[in-house]
């Protein structure tokens, strides 16, 4: 309490000269935001439990409740800038539990729902001749390892070229063209993808195709442009000196691109390539016109029908048949698979950064 | 090695920009060419023209003739990839690659165009060029770490073991010193002396102690005014530049009357 020298309506910071402003300022006991929270929140467990209120008028009577408490308090305390430091930072990290609860309700749902089906028959086997209870979604993980590598492999080749032309070549008007093309095809929804690798199968091969390899491609669409604009990015971040430094060593430009901008790069196009998988593994609408769904195991895709495991998360689903427990039970388990491959994903992508990344020591 | 370049009449430009115009001089071979100067009025454009770096620049050119020993390095059939094997380049801020340890960073010149040599002939090849580079007693136990962890004046001397180790015959450096701590300085200007027993070195500076302590012959680059062309005031020896010039401009620089 020792900002003596200003009014208390008055920010002392603003409105002081400098050489005026005592070097010590009021202070809340320590530990007072986090005491102040406790107790907001145990008022609202007692109006949830007490008073049977609805959790979330609860949840967020509690949290304006500390708002304001520590606000005031601190005002009067700290002053004006500290408390409104103090209030920023509570809306801040209530926004973050905001963003969070969705994440965190799904998760629970589908691991809860999910983990019911854990068991071996579920990873080894298909649903052939399966009517009623068991089953197992092995052709479709298979189906969906199947098509999405092989997405992978069409897409990231294809991808990085586009990137290495249009960040160490593209000039005028051929690289704004791509670039604006990629931009566009950034935007496609996921169904039409799906309806273009259907119409161009359908072709090469007759009208009612189906095959892993339409899927495929229907994903390449999908997977091209994020890989485009994720090595992009990557190759603009390699300082030009490093360029520079090769070709003042007489490296022609191609073996510049190919052993020193590539290799500066990798981490991050390595992450970039990792996350777009992990963002077309979970597509639905495209391999359900393309791939379709099958019950028994197909790991051909030039032939015939591959289930994947959103198709058929979604199938078991949207028509259960007799023993819908079973069938519900069967898509929460598929569903399950998929997160734990995104986020295993997502894991191999921090490691791959980890792996590559420039290192000082 | 070392060899003499001869420059006439050469104008560079930026697009239609013209950066630099009318620069004639002779840089003679064994020997220190420094280059001075206020910012921007186009050194390290005039210093990049010499192993054809400028051209990277999208839509940059040159007009006039830059001749090393008889070859004119702006001829027809010449390719530039083989003017900088000839001219190498020591840049202002030290660039040694991330991805390389310190033997790789020396050796890159050699393994990033795929010339193979035995293990022990590449192995020399680093040891020599370190010890050329004063560089060799500090990092001769971690050879093998990343070369960005050193110190910035031993990535600069590690850029300068990098540049030497493919034997060029010309050695250009952009205010190589500029970034780094006056022992850092101290070393690099030591090791100047010691290259020119062997190389042609220009090197440009904006510290004019330096270009006074390191250099046989000394040029004075200005611009009439923002928009207008650099043009090369004077080249001289360096101690005539620095007691007796000839320009009333290179005396009003030198004296730190502007610039
Ligand atoms: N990449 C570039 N593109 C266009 N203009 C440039 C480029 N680099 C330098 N210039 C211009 O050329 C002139 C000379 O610059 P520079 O050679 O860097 O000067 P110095 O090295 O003497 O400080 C300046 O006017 C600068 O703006
Ligand atoms: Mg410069």
């Amino acid at each position: 309490m020792s900002t003596s020298l200003t009014t208390p309506q008055q920010d002392p910071d603003l409105n002081t000269p400098l050489g005026g402003v005592s070097l010590t300022a009021g202070q809340l006991p320590r530990g007072a935001a986090p005491t102040t929270l406790v107790a907001a929140g145990l008022a609202g467990l007692l109006l949830w439990f007490l008073a049977d209120w609805d959790i979330v008028p609860c949840a967020l009577l509690a949290a304006a409740a500390y708002v304001v408490i520590i606000y005031t308090w601190s005002r009067a305390v700290e002053g004006p800038r500290k408390a409104t430091d103090r209030f920023v930072t509570a809306a801040v990290s209530g926004a973050f539990l905001l963003a969070l609860l969705p994440l965190v309700s799904v998760i629970f749902t589908v691991v809860s729902r999910g983990v019911v089906r854990f068991d071996s028959e579920f990873f080894t086997y298909s649903m052939v001749g399966v009517t009623s209870e068991g089953g197992g979604i092995y052709h479709a993980m298979m189906g969906t390892l199947i098509i999405t590598g092989l997405a992978t492999l069409i897409s990231v080749p294809i991808g990085m070229l586009t990137a290495i032309y249009l960040v160490e070549y593209g000039r005028g008007k051929l690289a704004k063209a791509i670039t604006f093309f990629v931009d566009v095809m950034t935007g496609i929804p996921s169904i039409v993808a799906g309806l273009f690798a259907y119409a161009l199968f359908v072709m090469m091969f007759g009208p009612g195709v189906r095959m892993g390899m339409a899927g495929a491609v229907a994903l390449s669409v999908l997977m091209i442009p994020t890989v485009v604009r994720s090595t992009e990015e990557m190759l603009k971040l390699v300082p030009n000196e490093l360029r520079e430094a090769s070709y003042a060593l007489a490296v022609p430009k191609w073996r510049t691109i190919l052993k020193v901008v590539l290799p500066t790069a990798l981490a991050g196009i390595a992450t970039g390539v990792t996350l777009a998988i992990a963002r077309v593994i979970g597509e639905t609408a495209p391999l359900l016109v393309t791939a379709g769904l099958t019950d028994g195991d197909n790991f051909d895709p030039f032939d015939g029908r591959m289930t994947t495991l959103s198709v058929f998360s979604y199938y078991e689903y949207q028509s259960p048949g007799l023993f819908a427990e079973a069938s519900f039970d069967r898509a929460w388990g598929a569903a399950l698979v998929l997160i734990i491959i995104v986020m295993v994903l997502n894991l191999v992508a921090r490691a791959i950064s980890k792996l590559f990344a420039p290192k000082t020591r | 090695m070392a060899k003499r370049i001869e420059v006439k009449d050469l104008d560079i430009y930026y697009d239609k920009f013209l950066a630099v115009q009318g620069v004639s001089m002779t840089i003679q071979p064994r020997s220190v060419t420094a280059l001075i100067g206020p910012s921007g009025c186009g050194k390290s454009t005039f210093l990049r023209t010499l192993n054809r770096m400028h051209e990277l620049v999208p839509n940059a050119r040159v007009e006039g003739s830059v001749v090393m020993d008889d070859d004119d390095l702006y001829g027809a059939n010449v390719d530039p990839v083989n003017v900088r094997r000839q001219i190498g380049m020591v840049f202002q801020r030290a660039n040694p690659f991330p991805t390389m340890s310190i033997y790789d960073n020396v050796a890159a010149g050699l393994k990033l165009n795929n010339k193979r040599l035995k293990k022990s002939d590449m192995d020399d090849l680093v040891e020599r060029s370190l010890k050329s580079a004063n560089l060799w007693e500090e990092v001769k136990d971690r050879l093998h770490k990343p070369g960005s962890g050193l110190s910035g004046g031993q990535q600069q001397r590690l850029c300068i073991a990098r540049a030497i180790a493919v034997q060029p015959e010309v050695l250009l450096m952009d205010e190589p010193c500029s970034a780094l701590d006056p022992i850092s300085t101290q070393a690099i200007e030591d090791l100047m002396l010691e290259l020119k027993e062997n190389y042609t070195i220009v090197i440009v500076t904006h510290n004019m102690q330096q270009a006074a302590r390191v250099s046989d012959t000394t040029g004075f680059f200005n611009l009439q005014g923002v928009g207008k062309p650099g043009e090369l005031v004077e080249i001289d020896e360096t101690t005539r530049i620095f007691s007796t010039p000839s320009q009333k401009a290179t005396e009003d620089y030198i004296s730190g009357r502007f610039g």
